[in-house]
């Protein structure tokens, strides 16, 4: 497993606050506009990055996500430009985390070495392929392995006790739960059902659990940092490029950012506010 | 090929078919499709649920479909005697409901209360409405805005059978588009709904279980064939967008190596790098979309080209696992007719057997004379006729210059 995520978890335990992954869909709006997004993402509050390579049919995802792929296809964006906005941003950041996420076409075109290869030469850390579950990602486990790359599994409400042995075997990184049944970015679960979730988690694995799909604003990112190691945010900031169509590249930046440093703030200070975590 | 394969394995237990098939699908449908699958296997091993189905096919759709000798065709190609499969004669008009009837009525049995279906043309979607009716379900069909837009009268026909019918306006809004919202909808909608998929595709078990309720086409046919000629045909030919009316004529005769296996692909305005074809096979390669792996038309990146057909039933850019398979290893062959072939074989069908087939089919047709040609007057090659065309006369008019 890579070392950097490991450390990105250890050393914000020690600070006893979980950490915010956000999400963007690389090449969105074009390529300079996201390496400026994704050259400014640890400053803003980012602790992990979640990069997405585009694909033309992205089945789980909701509007937000589905237009940003869209846009990044129009701007000429593909795995391989992923691969190299990943690499330009290690050459400036050598510890905030960068995984991959995406679907399983684009690699089954590049090849599972090929692109196990070209992912550790780039600096990115690992990925999350959602429709390759545990029983069809061999091939990219394998190929992974002698890089110390990491597979990012997911679960959701509903796999159940049975299922989660399946999915923690192999999964490294951390775990990442998808909060509700559905596609992202569409409403997200109650702070109490995400509670028991990550409790229920935490007995059977010591990775770290990041909680997903549909979490927008501080408040949700606030009680989720309570009780979970990561929140992960992607239609929220995605959807600031949106809202800037034809505008100035710089303001679809400076959204981001922005909407970046208040979920920051709210995850930072969700534990504090209200006393530790038991 | 050498050893004889035991083809009772396929797919495996994991739903392969060689390296095709398989479940690439979003951990939250996982369960789900475990779960189907179980389902599917006690409803096989369940005589009342084979005798519930024999009823409906004999009483509501109308089976078994006729094997017709199609002289007049036969005598204009001068080859082989050839034999129509007439699907097209099923209640609904097509192969389709041979699959909705089996779906729906396994999702009954497993307590589900909606279903949801994707469409193209729109006959999968009238199938899946008309079943529903009939059994008292709520049902939703995914469509693209394009292809509402261009198929009017079937959306009309599903909204009379009470399916609500929901535009896609996402990608391209077509048929792949209306099968990403259809996932979509499922992996929101996980505890009561029942995602009917109307082709040999998709995760396991999909492409087995459709293949399994469309091989009625082929166990009827295998029988007529006995009974009038008193021997297996040398070939069957059978049009394929997906694939599950070709793979239910194939399937109940595929471990007789002798009999040949033609499945005829949609070859749009040319296969070539501008993909204006629909041709999965023999203008694709394999990969991985909407569940499974197999051939796809993509390009240098992987992404999901847009395929393009006179047809709209054929206008996929995939087709079902197990084609892909019989095409490697050889068990299958598998050609293409263009949109302009597909356009004259309609004509001459119609003229020379006074029926009317599907664009669908008529790409089949448009290589049968071939076929039979090739294999000479003492041959029988029997082909499968798997929807009507009434539903494609104002394309066909359009592609005509004729104004209706």
């Amino acid at each position: 497993m890579s070392a950097r995520i490991a450390q990105r978890f250890a050393s914000l335990a020690r600070a006893n606050r979980a950490a915010l992954i956000t999400y963007i869909m690389a090449s969105d709006p074009d390529h300079e506009t996201c390496f400026e997004i994704l050259h400014a993402l640890p400053a803003a509050g980012a602790d992990i990055i979640e990069l997405g390579f585009p694909f033309s049919d992205p089945m789980a995802d909701g509007p937000s996500i589905q237009k940003a792929a869209l846009r990044a296809l129009k701007a000429g964006g593909s795995l391989r430009q992923t691969l190299e906005l990943a690499r330009r941003f290690r050459e400036s950041n050598a510890d905030t985390p960068l995984i991959l996420m995406g679907y399983a076409n684009p690699i089954e075109s590049m090849g599972y070495e090929a692109f196990a290869q070209a992912t550790h030469a780039s600096g990115a850390d690992g990925a999350i392929v959602v429709d390759l579950p545990p029983e069809e990602d061999t091939p990219l486990r394998s190929a992974f392995a002698p890089h110390g790359l990491s597979i990012i599994r997911l679960a959701t409400p509903t796999t159940d006790d049975k299922r989660l042995t399946n999915v923690l075997d192999g999964a490294s990184g951390f775990l990442y739960y998808v909060s509700v049944a559905g596609v992202t970015g569409a409403n997200v679960a109650t702070a109490q059902a995400i509670e028991s979730a990550v409790s229920r988690l935490k007995r059977v694995t010591a990775l770290p659990i990041a909680v997903g799909f549909g979490v927008r604003e501080p408040q949700a990112a606030a009680a989720i940092a309570k009780h979970a190691d990561a929140v992960v945010v992607g239609s929220a900031f995605v959807d600031e490029i949106a809202a800037v169509p034809d505008g100035p590249k710089a303001d679809a930046v400076e959204r981001v950012l922005r909407k970046v440093q208040l979920l920051s703030e709210a995850v930072r200070t969700a534990r504090t506010k209200e006393g530790t975590r038991a | 090929m050498t050893a004889r394969r035991n083809w009772q394995d396929l797919p495996d237990s994991e739903g392969r078919f060689g390296p095709y098939g398989g479940r690439f699908v979003a951990e939250t449908l996982m369960p789900l499709v475990l779960d189907l699958e179980r389902a599917y296997r006690a409803a096989q091993a369940d005589p009342g649920f084979a005798a519930t189905m024999a009823d409906f096919w004999t009483h509501y759709v109308g089976r078994p479909s006729p094997l017709y000798f199609a002289e007049r065709l036969s005598a204009h190609f001068g080859g082989a005697k050839i034999y129509f499969k007439r699907d097209e004669l099923n209640h609904t008009g097509a192969h389709k409901i041979n699959n909705c009837l089996g779906q729906i009525l396994l999702a009954q049995r497993m307590g589900k209360t909606r279903i949801i279906a994707e469409t193209g043309a729109g006959q999968h979607g009238v199938a899946t409405a008309t079943i529903c009716a009939r059994l008292g379900l709520p049902c939703v069909v995914f469509m693209g805005a394009t292809d509402i837009e261009r198929q009017k009268p079937n959306v009309f026909r599903m909204k009379l059978l009470g399916a609500e019918v929901r535009p896609v306006t996402s990608g391209a809004a077509t048929l792949k588009d209306a099968m990403n919202e259809a996932l979509r909808d499922w992996v929101t909608n996980v505890a009561d709904t029942f995602y009917c998929i109307g082709t040999a595709a998709g995760p396991h078990p999909y492409p087995e279980m459709v293949r399994d309720f469309q091989s009625i086409i082929g166990r009827e046919a295998r029988a007529q064939i006995l009974e009038r000629e008193g021997r297996l045909p040398d070939a069957l030919v059978a049009c394929i967008g997906g694939g599950s009316n070709a793979i239910g004529l194939f399937h109940p005769f595929i471990a007789d190596e002798e009999v040949r296996l033609i499945g005829v692909e949609a070859a749009g305005r040319g296969i070539d790098e501008r993909f204006e074809h629909s041709a999965a096979i023999n203008g694709g390669r394999p990969g991985v979309l909407h569940g499974n792996r197999t051939y796809l038309m993509q390009n240098e990146d992987g992404q999901i080209l847009e395929g393009h057909s006179i047809s709209a039933g054929l206008d996929y850019p995939g087709v079902g696992p197990e084609h892909s398979y019989l095409h490697d290893i050889g068990r299958a062959q598998y050609l293409s007719a263009t949109d302009k072939e597909a356009l004259a074989a309609f004509q001459l069908c119609a003229r020379l057997e006074g029926i009317l087939p599907a664009l669908e089919p008529s790409h089949a047709l448009a290589r049968v004379g071939d076929v039979a040609k090739e294999i000479g007057r003492d041959g029988l090659i029997v082909m499968n006729l798997c929807g009507r065309g009434d539903k494609d006369v104002f394309t066909v008019a359009d592609a005509l210059g004729v104004g209706l």
